[in-house]
């Protein structure tokens, strides 16, 4: 038994435990979770992530409706995505995905929602910015409201979200309140906008300038209700971006020139800079239009999970007994290093995490038939040379190393077919194409590791301990 | 020894035949849909919806509702068995509030529709255009990669390029079955052509070049090692000597897919049906399309050097 050996197997064992105990369906300590730096911070978790047709939901591919020849620049998609991002958060759904897909195109994954129409209706929509006079009535951000120039677009008993887009420091949204509202003017009167910036006491401000129109609507207003002795507190003037309160500062004093700034109150510096994109874009920078949609029905996909399950427990419990019987006790390795196989792929699942989909459990099963191949190999090869006569020893050793090109050229042709899969789904959201894809790459790079070291290691320790055992037993062997 | 090369021109006979068959069925399809294979509307542009009722629904009632919404062109085809209720449409694209304003009308006119279990997808004619050069694309590209990885294993064969072309030979064969297989399915079950089903061919290339590679190794291995004996007969034993593994490897891939087939649902069902049936065709063609194609170039060449030495 060589040292070398020993290590390894207890690398293996170490390996094996930490994927166990990923895999584990239990709540794993924080800090653990927190150990996951690439995973973005503050969502950091252990968890199987299931695709739409796992999980049901509605999946919008988004593209900039411009002419096929006209530029889009990178900057303005990122706006619109994050335009798209704050929309979509405000449906308040678990999971929701919003990515940037190619150059021209956003993908939005929305897991669970249950009215896709109103969804895409969010999404496409041009956000409106008003500067809304309560009529002296300071109301909290967040607040849903009427104005002159229309009521929320959707009904907050509709999907039981109220505002279609708060951001900013919108942290929670109340319920609309009965009143309509006088609207002063629009963004449209909004001539610049500038980047937001904290004050002395940290609260970040957004400093604005307006066109002729609106500042004289402005100027009037604010002569009209600045402070004066009589009446010493300040007259709110609320700013609303799709029926939702974003602010109510004060008037402190008549605004002639038509400058201002919106305060933001209390506020982190990503939190004005998305309220800045909105108010600087109003609407979103490109229009965009709805590629394709894909929905599911919830328990469509709660079936999917169950019959991928079976399928999955079924198809491996046959190739296991396959190689117990066929190959005997290097078989009976072999299925160890295929439990370890599967508990190791659906570790870094859950550690990456990839996506799991229908084709991708696909993609992971198949691999799981495939990663058999290598041991096959490995044993045909092994079966030979004791067939021509060589010592047990001998036969294990070149056995693993002649095999070892065959496998290896294997491995590459299916590593490359992965790699032009990957690209061909990359380019218009085939994130199915991408996901089986994905778990076939995985596989056949775990592969590489279980089926050779972790097979060989076992192989190895084995005959090691029982050489003289088996010898009179070649029947274990499968000869 | 068991001379499987001897017998080569059965295997080719009967590989014309099933290619054949798989040839006539894409010329029907394209007489009577327009195509070799029907097109999904991944291609074409389109919306696809998959409803089930909760009652007994009938194909007029729901066909009137589409027509009345102005979809007069839509397919309407039963899925599954008649029991679950569960049909499958394709129309033009339908825009979401059109696609709520059906449902109702389905509802009110049909059977009630279980919500939870529908899907629907719909795809704009722009990506469909976009997503057919992307796979044509992605089939050109891993065609050329294959080749040139052929290529580089057999560098120091003589004769690499025979090795190669037969390697490619046999998985055109393979396409051109699974192709054919999916175009018969296309009309006895429906079938169309979406992502996943080029995902299956792609995978079943790389497979079966991979399958290949395995017995043209160990002639690469074999031909020193058994310099006296003719070539027909280096080239049978080592098909002998691996037929062991690719049969094994291929019988626990089987064994996965055929479970996914009974068990893991309608949707990717078309995907491993067809990725299993490339997979067969990939195993046969390696031993008995690719290898015997190399003796017979071996045998030609032979031939012609004795014809030249002779005059």
């Amino acid at each position: 038994m060589q040292r070398r050996d020993i290590v390894l197997l207890v690398l293996i064992v170490v390996l094996a435990a930490v994927a166990i105990f990923v895999d584990l369906e239990i709540d794993h300590p924080q800090w653990v979770e927190n150990l996951l730096f690439w995973q973005p911070e503050g969502a950091r978790a252990i968890a199987l992530r299931l695709g739409l047709d796992l999980q049901g939901g509605l999946q919008v591919l988004l593209a900039a409706d411009v002419a096929d020849d006209a530029a889009v620049s990178a900057e303005d998609m990122e706006t619109a995505r994050q335009i798209v991002e704050n929309r979509v958060n405000a449906l308040g759904l678990t999971e929701p995905l919003v990515q940037r897909q190619g150059e021209r195109r956003i993908i939005v994954e929305l897991p669970g929602i249950e009215d896709p129409a109103l969804a895409i209706e969010t999404i496409q929509g041009t956000a409106l910015l008003e500067f809304v006079d309560t009529g002296g009535v300071y109301l909290e951000p967040g607040t849903v409201v009427s104005t002159t120039t229309g009521a929320p677009t959707s009904a907050p008993t509709d999907m039981g979200i109220p505002g279609l887009t708060p951001i900013g420091p919108v942290t929670q949204t109340t319920t609309t309140t009965g009143t309509v509202y006088q609207t002063l003017f629009t963004g449209a009167e909004l001539e610049q906008v500038g980047s937001p910036y904290p004050n002395e006491r940290n609260e970040y401000q957004i400093p604005f300038r307006l066109y002729e129109n609106g500042t004289r609507i402005f100027d009037q207003f604010t002569t009209l209700h600045a402070p004066t002795s009589e009446q010493a507190v300040h007259y709110p003037l609320c700013i609303v971006l799709d029926k939702v309160v974003i602010s109510c500062p004060g008037i402190a004093s008549r605004i002639p020139n038509g400058q201002g700034v919106i305060k933001l109150g209390r506020s982190s510096y990503e939190e004005a800079y998305a309220l800045y994109v909105q108010l600087h874009y109003g609407a979103l920078p490109v229009p965009l239009r709805v590629e394709t949609t894909d929905r599911v029905g919830p328990t469509l996909g709660e079936i999917s999970v169950e019959q991928s399950i079976r399928a999955g427990i079924v198809g491996l419990s046959v190739v296991l007994l396959f190689m117990l019987i066929y190959y005997r006790l290097p078989g009976a390795l072999a299925d160890v290093a295929l439990l370890l196989y599967a508990a190791l792929n659906l570790a870094f699942y859950k550690l990456m995490p990839v996506t799991m989909t229908l084709p991708s459990i696909a993609g992971f099963l198949l691999s799981a038939g495939m990663a058999v191949d290598a041991n096959i190999l490995v044993f045909e090869r092994m079966k030979e040379e004791l067939r021509a006569g060589r010592s047990l020893r001998a036969a294990i050793e070149s056995g693993f190393s002649r095999a070892w090109t065959s496998i290896r050229d294997s491995q590459i042709s299916t590593i490359i077919v992965c790699i032009v899969l990957w690209l061909f789904g990359r380019n218009f959201g085939a994130s199915m194409v991408q996901g089986f894809a994905t778990t076939l790459f995985i596989g056949t790079v775990i592969n590489i590791f279980t089926a050779v070291f972790a097979t060989r290691t076992f192989v190895r320790l084995v005959f090691a301990l029982a050489s003289d055992w088996l010898a009179s037993r070649r029947w274990l062997l499968g000869v | 020894m068991f001379n499987i090369v001897e017998k080569r021109r059965w295997y080719f006979i009967a590989s014309g035949i099933v290619i054949l068959a798989g040839i006539v069925v894409m010329i029907l399809s394209v007489v009577r849909f327009g195509t070799l294979v029907r097109l999904s509307i991944d291609f074409t542009g389109g919306s696809r919806f998959v409803l089930r009722f909760t009652e007994t629904a009938d194909e007029t009632a729901i066909r009137q509702v589409f027509d009345e919404q102005g979809f007069e062109e839509a397919i309407i085809q039963r899925l599954g068995a008649p029991e679950n209720n569960t049909w499958q449409i394709r129309t033009k694209e339908a825009a979401p509030n059109q696609v709520e304003e059906i449902l109702e009308a389905l509802e009110a006119q049909v059977a009630p529709l279980d919500r939870l279990q529908m899907t629907f997808e719909t795809v704009s004619p722009t990506i469909g255009g976009e997503v057919t050069r992307a796979a044509g694309a992605a089939v050109a590209v891993a065609a050329l990669i294959i080749l040139i990885f052929i290529w580089w294993s057999f560098r120091r064969v003589p004769h690499a390029f025979r090795y190669g072309a037969a390697a490619i030979i046999a998985m055109l064969h393979d396409i051109l079955v699974a192709v054919g297989f999916y175009a018969l399915m296309g009309f006895l079950r429906g079938w169309e052509i979406d992502a996943l089903f080029l995902t299956a061919i792609l995978t079943v290339s790389g497979f079966s070049v991979q399958d290949t590679i395995v017995v043209f190794d160990r002639i690469r291995e074999n031909l020193p090692r058994y310099r006296g004996e003719p070539f027909e007969r280096v080239v049978n034993r080592s098909i002998l000597e691996t037929i062991h593994r690719s049969l094994a490897t291929q019988l626990n891939a089987i064994f996965v897919m055929v479970a996914i087939i009974l068990f893991g649902g309608e949707s990717i069902r078309p995907f491993i049906t067809t990725m299993l049936v490339g997979m067969l065709s990939g195993t046969y063609s390696s031993i008995f399309i690719a290898v015997p194609l190399v003796v017979v170039w071996e045998k030609w060449s032979q031939r012609r050097a004795l014809a030249q030495a002779a005059a």
